[in-house]
């Protein structure tokens, strides 16, 4: 029975796929996946896009959207409604080839980034050897199509919105891929499943995932930084902040292209979220060790609709950076953290298991730490900015 | 290390937006939210907006305060007030013969609710509205109150303004016994003609 439930999707599309021809086998088996990804992330936005509104309301003291139904759960089909019938406006002076594409230059590459991530036991779509480094050059896309929105619009808080998103992600990519590679290090492989294979088991009940050493936990919140940087969300939401750039990079955007990009943004948080929780906290594997006849999937859910509470919270409470600031952060805190935190998970893997290596790989992390953020804090940067005249 | 560590002060925001995340399920006093049209604040005394006609008595087109003097028609800033005097005289409160409206408009998008007309009134015949929901689909006739719509009783001008209603209940009353005194002293005083001026309706509370 519970092996059942844990496989119900891998058997129907098994079924499914033995009803077509052969020769048609692999384009249905594919076609059948995709399908799959679109419908369930499609619908997971819908979801995400109302815990959020209800999430930062209550953060706020405020009841959040209640009108459409009860407590507000169509309010999602009143949104989309919205989109589909909103007048779709294209600058005359627009690049309207490039302008159309972008959007789905955004899009497409993130669906493609979420068919490596393992969703369940033997439920990946793509299973490849390299698939993290797949999941990296695909999801390096998404810039293109941020820059081919700001451009094409011939729009000035466009462009600079995208100029903006590009510095962003290509400074924290730096820092994303490299506290990734800690894992890659410690599982010996590219593979997605592999990696998740590599934290099966248990210590007594404590689950053996990555996020439970010391630099996989140092990994995983510099991990989650960067990927809050990465899918330009608060406090990293500079390339659209309203007050200086209207919308950024999708100022001239209107109607359903728009909703794709608000749908890609939140995909690529889905998809980098999946990739965190592959990485670091076990990917499907239950998080105590008697849970295991819960379903595999319903624990990646649960795991996915964690982290976009926390990105929910963090977007409730923190303000949005200065460009210099994130720069700063960027490069002169996660990028070195990053890099004394490889240098923590290859001490891990040669110091034998024991106390000893616990304490010296924190030691490897957090002496770091404190030197960067003194060095940071000491110099002037990152600290309380004063207001001269103001006070 | 004396300096707060980097990232302290991101861990007490954090901790601040939980408290108001879980508080808000727990503590109903921490939701201010009014939630309008089921929802409604009670009613400042305080509050005014667009001006309505006072009448007496159960039936607004007799009890109606107004004399049809034309003041607040003349003095309103914006000129929304449209008034035609009626040919036909009828009795104020304390008896005497007074003209009366015959159309009396207010054009509510004109109006600009600044109670010109109120000070001026010296019948206490006008006096400002508190309703608010005035929202129609035609703005030309929808927004252009007539004298029937206009009316509303002293009863309701007690319960929106009590303390506003009951100085001029007061003045009002004054004046109708002092008119009702001298009333009685002229019947004293000429006992054997016939009372021609009948003694005030009862029309005033």
């Amino acid at each position: 029975m519970v092996e059942t439930m844990d496989q119900i999707f891998v058997t129907s599309k098994h079924w499914l796929v033995g009803l077509v021809p052969t020769q048609c086998q692999p384009f249905f088996s594919a076609l059948l996946s995709v399908a799959a990804i679109v419908i369930t992330f499609a619908t997971l936005f819908a979801i995400t896009t109302l815990l959020e509104r209800k999430g930062l309301g209550r953060i706020q003291n405020r009841y959040g959207p209640n009108r459409v139904g009860p407590y507000g759960i169509f309010q999602p089909i009143a949104d989309g409604l919205k989109a589909l019938t909103k007048e779709d406006v294209v600058p005359r002076t627009a690049d309207k080839a490039v302008h159309y594409l972008a959007p789905l230059a955004l899009v497409v590459p993130v669906f493609l980034a979420l068919a490596v991530v393992p969703v369940g036991r033997n439920m990946a779509a793509l299973d490849t050897d390299a698939g993290v480094l797949f999941f990296f050059a695909v999801g390096a896309a998404t810039e293109l199509s941020v820059f081919m929105a700001g451009w094409s619009s011939r729009n000035k808080y466009s462009l600079l919105g995208a100029m903006r998103a590009i510095a962003q992600m290509i400074s924290y990519e730096v820092p994303l891929i490299l506290s990734a590679v800690t894992v890659i290090m410690a599982a010996s492989s590219l593979s997605a499943v592999k990696i998740v294979e590599a934290q099966a088991g248990y210590w007594g009940i404590i689950p053996r995932w990555y996020v439970l050493t010391p630099w996989g936990l140092a990994g995983f919140i510099l991990f989650m930084i960067a990927a809050t940087a990465e899918s330009n969300r608060s406090p990293f939401d500079l390339p659209e902040g309203e007050s200086e750039l209207i919308a950024g990079y999708y100022t001239e955007y209107s109607g359903f292209k728009f909703a794709l990009f608000f749908l890609g943004e939140y995909l690529g948080l889905f998809a980098v979220s999946g990739l965190g929780i592959t990485l670091f906290l076990g990917g499907w594997h239950a998080p105590l060790a008697g849970l295991g006849w819960i379903p595999s999937w319903i624990w990646f859910f649960a795991k996915l609709l964690a982290l976009i509470a926390t990105f929910i919270w963090v977007r409730g409470t923190l303000p949005r950076l200065r460009t210099d600031q994130l720069m700063s952060f960027a490069w002169k805190l996660m990028l070195p953290m990053a890099l004394a935190n490889i240098l923590a998970a290859g001490a891990w893997r040669f110091m034998p298991a024991g106390v000893t290596r616990w304490i010296g790989c924190s030691l490897l992390v957090a002496v770091p730490y404190l030197l960067f953020a003194r060095a940071l804090t000491g110099r002037g940067q990152l600290v309380k900015r004063v207001y001269k005249y103001a006070d | 290390m004396s300096a707060p560590l980097l990232g302290e002060g991101i861990i007490k925001g954090l901790a601040e937006t939980a408290r108001n995340f879980v508080g808000s399920y727990f503590k109903k006093d921490r939701l201010v939210t009014v939630q309008y049209p089921e929802e409604r604040l009670p009613q400042k005394e305080a509050a005014r907006n667009f001006p309505f006609l006072v009448y007496d008595g159960e039936d607004w087109q007799k009890g109606l305060r107004c004399v049809a003097c034309q003041i607040c028609e003349k003095e309103c800033p914006p000129q929304c007030i449209y008034i035609v005097k009626d040919t036909v005289r009828k009795p104020d409160y304390v008896g005497k013969l007074q003209f009366q409206p015959k159309v009396f408009d207010i054009d509510t998008s004109v109006c600009m609710s600044c109670q010109i007309c109120v000070e001026v009134c010296p019948f206490d015949a006008i006096k400002m509205d508190v309703e608010y929901e005035l929202s129609t689909s035609d703005r030309f006739n929808g927004l252009l109150l007539r004298k029937g719509q206009l009316a509303k009783s002293n009863d309701y001008y007690r319960k929106i303004h009590p303390a506003e209603a009951a100085e001029v209940d007061g003045r009002l009353g004054v004046e109708k016994a002092k008119a009702a005194a001298k009333a009685k002293a002229t019947a004293a005083a000429k006992p054997a003609s016939a009372p021609a001026a009948a003694p005030a309706p009862a029309l005033a509370h």
